[in-house]
């Protein structure tokens, strides 16, 4: 007797591949609470904690959803990307060079505006055309110079993340700001409209219609068709008479705008000033969520929620139970390894052969 | 009708009771891992441990690690409020755009805001004069530089850290009128290999000690491997990662803050102040000197320290020149806090520049 790994034929079903994401996320739970349990600490009141405050308060539920703002508008860019084999993994820059677009905006292009109808479309617009420019780049370099598309979405990162300290530290920090580094606050007509004391803004609801959009665009449009044809093989793209040089530069300009639209959309809806370090890397989250999305802009809804309600959870467990911090580091690694290696199983089984 | 009355009287004042005898929750916002050898432990071990220590069942303390600045630490401001803490100390900088929206949003919660600026009727603000113990610790490199050229590995360009560079330049300058002290910025407050990069290049142009802005022991690490000298920052724990290169470091005791401030919530006379104070209440200090310090240099240092302590020599007394040679602080004038505090040029005799406007 003897074990055979094999690849499956067919596709895994729908019904399987939430079966064994949930599957996965349960084993990292258990291995959480074993953990927990070794440091002689109650494993069900670390269950508790982790969802009844993200998923279970309105505070808590808000938070997640502010938290989820962010990932899910990165991830709906990439997604775009991804669908045509191009692997942007700059969504982190095009939202630091959304932010950076709006907060331009908001202070001095249009600080004289007053009126918030006005206002926040021209910075949604200003935060799109500058992800969508900063994407474009690599777009046009892959298109028409060959550059690899994951090294130089990867650099432009850094250059956008230098660029934003870069200005905070030096020409845009605040006049009332002490030399610290941070902007002057957004005009009032700059900022969201806010719903309730936890923070609740229009942002999450833009990146909800976001990935209405998005799900449009790929399902029912022609650039929609091209891109699946062109992610399925270039070749038989090029020969169909696609132009896929062009489309690549379209691809990426899009996937930019969405994420530098998050990016305009932290700054209006939640932080209202520039400052360094703003985005603790949801642009690299993103990567993962989009994948395990599955590429699909719905399912990237209910994956962003999840993990803002994982980032959420976490804290409470580290502030109402004092885990450390290093072991909520592993914990998210687990279920980040769990939900991988669930992959193993649904593209390969392993079957038993009687010798 | 008169047992239900005493039932009344005895279940009210027993709420009440419970009410009052309730320990003051305490929550703690750190930047970093409690461990880092740095910023993040001194806070640890001058606020909760010394809390703990001082308040016993009076206080009930919780912190985080590691919450990253921006929107993430608006949900720990929020949930700590939420679950009935009543004092909060967030202890970085990046917290504050933050910690002022959770203020407004909390009136009945008191903030404490570690090195920002904002105010409230529910929020203050804490922080040490950290430049007095650097200029000491100048005072110490300048007279160990064979070299005359002075490495100093640096954060970020903020006033504080700013500060810090010209005050311990002028200590090295006191001493060794013709020294130098070399910037490099590393962009980070905590990221021990490229602090540890940024330390090696400033040995490789021939600095042949160090000091530090940073809050890992990378640079005293990167001295004693290429056996120079080194000044660590934040904690005396920072020797232990060179005992052939440490000299000494500027050290935070924060329970001279966190104790005090405490027992005025306690007491229920807490008020919202800008607490900014310096060597005579023990917040800052220079660590002791280890037995690299030759006995001359160290009485010298007792006696500056002495001078400071009380009051009768100020680090930032004209005249000061810039590093363009203006005079920028007149003989017998002392800078005031507030052109301390948003200090943003190199004294003379610093080599680097800040990222202008």
């Amino acid at each position: 007797m003897k074990l055979i790994v094999e690849k499956r034929s067919s596709r895994a079903s729908d019904l399987s591949i939430l079966f064994v994401s949930l599957f996965s996320v349960l084993v990292a739970l258990i291995i959480l609470g074993l953990i927990i349990l070794s440091l002689k600490k109650n494993p069900i009141e670390a269950y508790i904690e982790l969802v009844s405050w993200p998923f279970g308060t309105v505070a808590g539920v808000v938070q997640t959803l502010i938290a989820m703002m962010p990932l899910l508008f990165t991830s709906l860019g990439l997604l775009i990307a991804f669908k045509m084999k191009l692997w942007n993994i700059g969504a982190e820059g095009q939202f630091y060079m959304g932010a950076f677009a709006a907060t331009w905006g908001a202070l001095f292009v249009f600080d004289h505006i007053s009126n918030p109808w006005l206002m926040v479309p021209l910075l949604m617009i200003l935060g799109m055309g500058s992800g969508a420019g900063w994407a474009a780049i690599s777009g046009l370099m892959r298109a028409y110079l060959g550059v690899n598309e994951i090294l130089s979405t990867l650099m432009l990162n850094y250059i956008a993340i230098h660029w934003v300290d870069y200005l905070v530290y030096g020409p845009w920090k605040g006049a009332q700001s002490h030399n610290f580094p941070i902007t002057a606050t957004f005009p009032k007509a700059a900022i969201l409209p806010q719903y309730g004391a936890n923070g609740l803004n229009l942002g999450i609801f833009f990146a909800l219609i976001t990935s209405i959009f998005v799900y449009y665009l790929l399902k029912w449009t022609r650039l929609g068709y091209e891109i699946e044809i062109a992610g399925d093989n270039i070749r038989a793209a090029e020969y169909s008479g696609i132009n896929v040089k062009r489309t690549i530069v379209i691809v990426m300009a899009i996937s930019g705008a969405i994420s530098g639209l998050g990016g305009m959309m932290e700054m209006s809806g939640v932080l209202f000033r520039l400052q360094p370090n703003f985005s603790p890397g949801y642009g690299y989250t993103a990567i993962i969520i989009a994948w395990l999305a599955r590429l699909n802009p719905f399912i990237a809804i209910i994956v962003s929620f999840f993990f803002g309600g994982l980032l959420v959870g976490t804290q409470q467990i580290q502030l109402f139970l004092q885990i450390p911090f290093s072991l909520i580091n592993v914990f998210q690694g687990l279920v980040l390894f769990a939900l991988l290696s669930g992959e193993i199983f649904l593209r390969y089984r392993i079957k038993v052969v009687r010798t | 009708m008169k047992s239900k009355l005493t039932l009344l009287i005895i279940l009210i004042s027993l709420i009440g009771f419970m009410i009052f005898a309730a320990p003051l929750k305490i929550g703690f916002i750190f930047v970093g891992p409690i461990n880092d050898n740095g910023w993040t432990q001194a806070h640890y071990e001058g606020g909760v441990v010394a809390l703990k220590k001082a308040f016993g069942d009076k206080v009930k303390i919780t912190y985080i690690e590691s919450v990253p600045e921006g929107a993430p630490s608006l949900n720990v401001l929020n949930s700590l409020a939420a679950r009935g803490y009543k004092l909060i100390y967030a202890t970085s900088f990046g917290y504050m755009n933050q910690v002022v929206q959770a203020s407004k949003k909390y009136p009945n919660v008191i903030f404490e805001m570690c090195s920002g600026y904002e105010l409230g009727p529910n929020l203050g603000e804490y922080f040490g004069r950290m430049y007095e113990p650097r200029y000491l610790s100048g005072l110490i490199a300048g007279a160990m530089t064979k070299a005359g050229k002075i490495g100093y590995v640096a954060a970020y360009p903020t006033p504080e850290v700013v500060r810090g560079i010209n005050a311990f330049t002028l200590g090295v300058r006191a001493v060794n009128p013709h020294a130098t002290v070399h910037v490099v910025w590393t962009f980070t407050w905590f990221n021990p290999p490229v602090e540890k990069d940024a330390a090696l290049s400033l040995i490789n142009s021939g600095c042949d000690v160090l000091a530090q802005h940073q809050d890992s022991p990378a640079a005293v690490e990167a001295a004693q491997n290429r056996g120079i000298y080194a000044i660590g920052y934040d904690s005396a724990n920072m020797g232990k990662f060179g005992p052939d290169a440490y000299l000494t470091a500027p050290i935070w005791d924060w329970s001279a803050f966190y104790v005090p401030n405490v027992k005025s919530v306690l007491d229920g006379t807490w008020k919202s102040e800008s607490y900014w104070k310096g060597m005579e209440s023990g917040i800052v200090k220079l660590a002791p000197m280890s037995d690299l310090v030759p006995t001359t240099v160290k009485r010298l240092v007792k006696a500056m320290e002495k001078e400071i302590v009380t009051g009768k020599f100020h680090v930032f007394e004209g005249p000061i020149y810039d590093q363009n040679g203006e005079l920028r602080v007149p003989a017998g004038k002392v800078m005031s806090d507030d052109e301390l505090l948003s200090m943003q040029w190199f004294v003379d005799g610093v080599v680097g520049r800040i990222p202008k406007k």
